[in-house]
């Protein structure tokens, strides 16, 4: 393992000794391993020298005071889990008045209610992959959701994962387990945000892990608006069986470099994934998501539609896998990338990639590139408006799209002033 | 209405203009007085849409020579959104479709824009929803279309009542209908005339390019030009266009015998 790699880690033994086991086995797998560079396939058009440019500590273990006036969603005022730098924040969090049948905690006090974490945590397919290994190398404690078999949840639960960094740039791993037994339904609302004075930069490697029984549904919204200096490296991986529902939005903003790796196995029948994605990056950002949708029994379904915004010199990367193997016959996939290019230095990397083996399916995929149109320009100059709001109208048109498809108000909203404050060149 | 003591809304003199280095308008010449109503007619290609193109701020058209005063202002010295803001308004002759805007949205920020501009009140989104409701009975159209994108999927006939009912929203003190009659079927072309005609006052004027009389007998012109090559060719009365009609353009865009 190179020395980049053990920098990331605490070296710190896990607070809760059930983690040794998964701890020791990413451990191992990293021996072998070293940050991807360009020559691996998956990281071609990512650049990750930044991340080597850098060094990392660890987080203080003490938990920094962050003012989250403004970052709460009032739609969860029972259902909000917050952790600071990694780091469970039970004052910030609002827990108490949870029905029975959902539990939203941390691991520690999921533990102690006496579900099986261990079964699931670090057992989702696709661990042997760098930086999620990382990140179970040195796990101490994770956002747990989990709701019993048919329990539901009608408030959307909020996972808020907050970065506040002084001079010191900190390698935070934040970690999510979300176990939706049989029958079992919510929504929920995962953010990446900072509290710190702007321009402190950091290492955000989180992972997200969620397993869903028969028949049980998630809405799953997930926003990454880290700091523009930060770089952001996530996974989240998903597991469904027969006819559970899944359906993810995924909103990047933030980071100097951000990387989402999006996995949905499919590990029942006639079972069906939404994946929603929106990227809007300018400046030098660059934003990258992965996502693959494996599918292995008959009459799924899946629905992709996923946007980037691209300004400036910015960078989007999508790169859209759905395997389709003989066993999944009857399978029902459709991709969609759009991307609106609004600079000529902008730059745009897709790749759509259906591997599809079963001979019975219905499958479409597609990718569009395009540009503010002057004549749709001209015509909003024409009743009154000018350049500028006119840019934005149009932007906020290519957004909506996937931002309405957001269940929840609050954050709809928060993502609208986004869009406004998102310049137009 | 004709009035001679009436201001003047447009002067018009001499205007050439190009797209793609092709010369299109070739020495124009137009003045319209406040309450009057203007027809253009003309054959297909003759400049029409280029001419309202031009006055309204289209980027692609360079105007290369003559002089366009809106009242009493350069109007070549006002971006497209300051030409709309200070009254002039084109009902394009191919309204452009907006996916993800809403109808209502848009409509609301147009408005907002000419009142800041006016230093009048802007309207929130209950008030401005008030003043369309009362506005959509001019051209009769259903409210479901105000929560849809602009335009989109909206039939031909659609398309061009969403225009005036723009218009009725902004009152242009210069409004250009370019074929705004055109998709309509006879209903439609009954309640958009009539519309326009509601809207019609001494303080305001159109422009009304079209290519058939049957318009005209709904919103009846003080002055018909006919326009062929870039210019007109020629200006009457009401009557004229009746003329056109029976002989088509060919008297009056052949070459005249000299002497
Ligand atoms: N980009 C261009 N390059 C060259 N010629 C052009 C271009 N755009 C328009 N034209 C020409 O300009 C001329 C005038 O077009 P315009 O649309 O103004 O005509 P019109 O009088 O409105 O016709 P219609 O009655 O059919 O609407 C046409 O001959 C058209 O082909
Ligand atoms: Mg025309």
């Amino acid at each position: 393992m190179t020395a980049t790699l053990t920098q990331l880690i605490p070296l710190t033994p896990p607070a809760n000794p059930q983690l040794q086991d998964i701890r020791t086995q990413a451990a191992a797998y990293l021996q072998e391993e070293t940050i991807p560079t360009n020559k691996n396939e998956e990281w071609r058009f990512t650049n990750l020298a930044p991340l080597l440019a850098q060094t990392f500590a660890a987080p203080n273990q003490q938990l920094p005071p962050v003012n989250i006036n403004g970052l709460v969603i009032p739609e969860a005022p029972d259902s909000r889990l917050v952790f600071v730098n990694g780091i469970y924040a039970a004052e910030y969090s609002s827990i108490a008045n949870l029905p029975a049948g959902v539990f939203v905690g941390n691991l520690a006090a999921a533990t102690d209610a006496g579900l099986t974490v261990t079964n699931y945590l670090g057992k989702q397919p696709g661990g042997e992959e760098v930086f999620t290994a990382i990140n179970t190398a040195g796990i101490n404690d994770a956002a747990v959701v989990w709701l019993t078999k048919d329990s539901s949840y009608e408030s959307p639960i909020q996972l808020l994962f907050i970065a506040t960094v002084d001079d010191a740039a900190v390698a935070i791993q934040p970690r999510t387990l979300i176990v939706m037994e049989a029958g079992s339904s919510a929504t929920l609302v995962q953010e990446y945000l900072h509290t710190s004075i702007p321009n402190h930069p950091y290492f955000s490697n989180s992972v997200t892990e969620i397993w869903l029984g028969d028949t049980a549904m998630l809405n799953h919204t997930r926003i990454q608006d880290e700091d523009i200096t930060a770089i952001h490296i996530g996974k989240t991986a998903v597991s469904q069986s027969q006819h559970s529902s899944y359906t993810g939005n995924s909103i990047d903003l933030g980071s100097k470099l951000s990387r989402h790796n999006w996995e949905i196995f499919q590990i029942g029948a006639q079972t069906e994934t939404n994946l929603n994605g929106l990227a809007m990056v300018n400046g030098e950002q660059e934003s990258d998501t992965h996502s693959v949708i494996a599918l292995t029994k008959p009459h799924g379904v899946t629905n992709q539609l996923h946007k980037c915004i691209v300004d400036d010199r910015a960078h989007a990367i999508f790169n859209g896998k759905v395997f389709v193997p003989q066993a999944a016959q009857q399978t029902n996939a459709g991709q969609l990338n759009r991307n609106l290019l609004l600079s000529p230095t902008a730059r745009i990397d897709t790749k759509p990639q259906l591997e599809i083996t079963a001979d019975n399916v219905k499958c479409s995929h597609g990718a569009t590139v395009s540009q503010l149109e002057d004549d749709e320009i001209f015509y909003l100059q024409s009743r009154g408006l000018d350049v500028e709001t006119a840019k934005i109208l149009l932007i906020n048109a290519f957004a909506v799209e996937i931002i309405d498809r957001i269940p929840v108000a609050s954050v709809r909203e928060k993502l609208a002033v986004a869009v406004k404050a998102f310049k137009a060149s | 209405m004709i009035n001679p003591n009436s201001p003047v809304i447009l002067s018009i003199e001499n205007l050439t203009a190009n797209v793609d280095d092709t010369q299109i308008l070739n020495g124009l010449n137009l003045e319209i007085k406040a309450g009057e109503i203007h027809a253009i007619m003309g054959p297909n290609g003759s400049g029409k849409s280029t001419l309202s193109k031009v006055l309204a701020g289209h980027p692609a058209y360079t105007v290369t020579g003559g002089k366009v005063t809106y009242k009493g202002e350069n109007l070549f010295d006002l971006e497209p959104q300051d030409r709309a803001r200070s009254g002039v308004f084109l009902a394009f002759q191919y309204p452009l479709e907006i996916p993800g805007v809403s109808n209502l949205d848009f409509l609301r920020v147009a408005y907002n824009s000419r009142q800041k501009h006016l230093g009048l009140e802007e309207l929130d989104v209950f008030d401005f929803d008030e003043l369309v409701q009362a506005k959509l009975d001019i051209v009769k159209m259903n409210p479901a279309f105000l929560s849809r994108s602009v335009n989109e999927g909206f039939s031909g006939g659609e398309k061009k009542r969403n225009e005036i009912l723009q218009m009725a929203i902004l009152q242009p003190s210069l409004a250009i209908l370019d074929e705004t009659d055109s998709g309509l079927d006879i209903d439609a072309l009954k309640i958009v005339a009539n519309g326009v005609n509601q809207l019609s006052n001494k303080d305001n004027s159109m422009l009304v390019i079209t290519h058939y009389q049957r318009l005209l007998d709904y919103i009846i012109p003080d002055f018909v030009h006919v326009m062929a090559n870039g210019q007109i060719l020629t200006s009457g009365g009401k009557e004229l266009a009746l003329e056109l009609e029976a002989k088509g353009y060919d008297w009056v865009t052949e070459p005249q015998p000299v002497g």
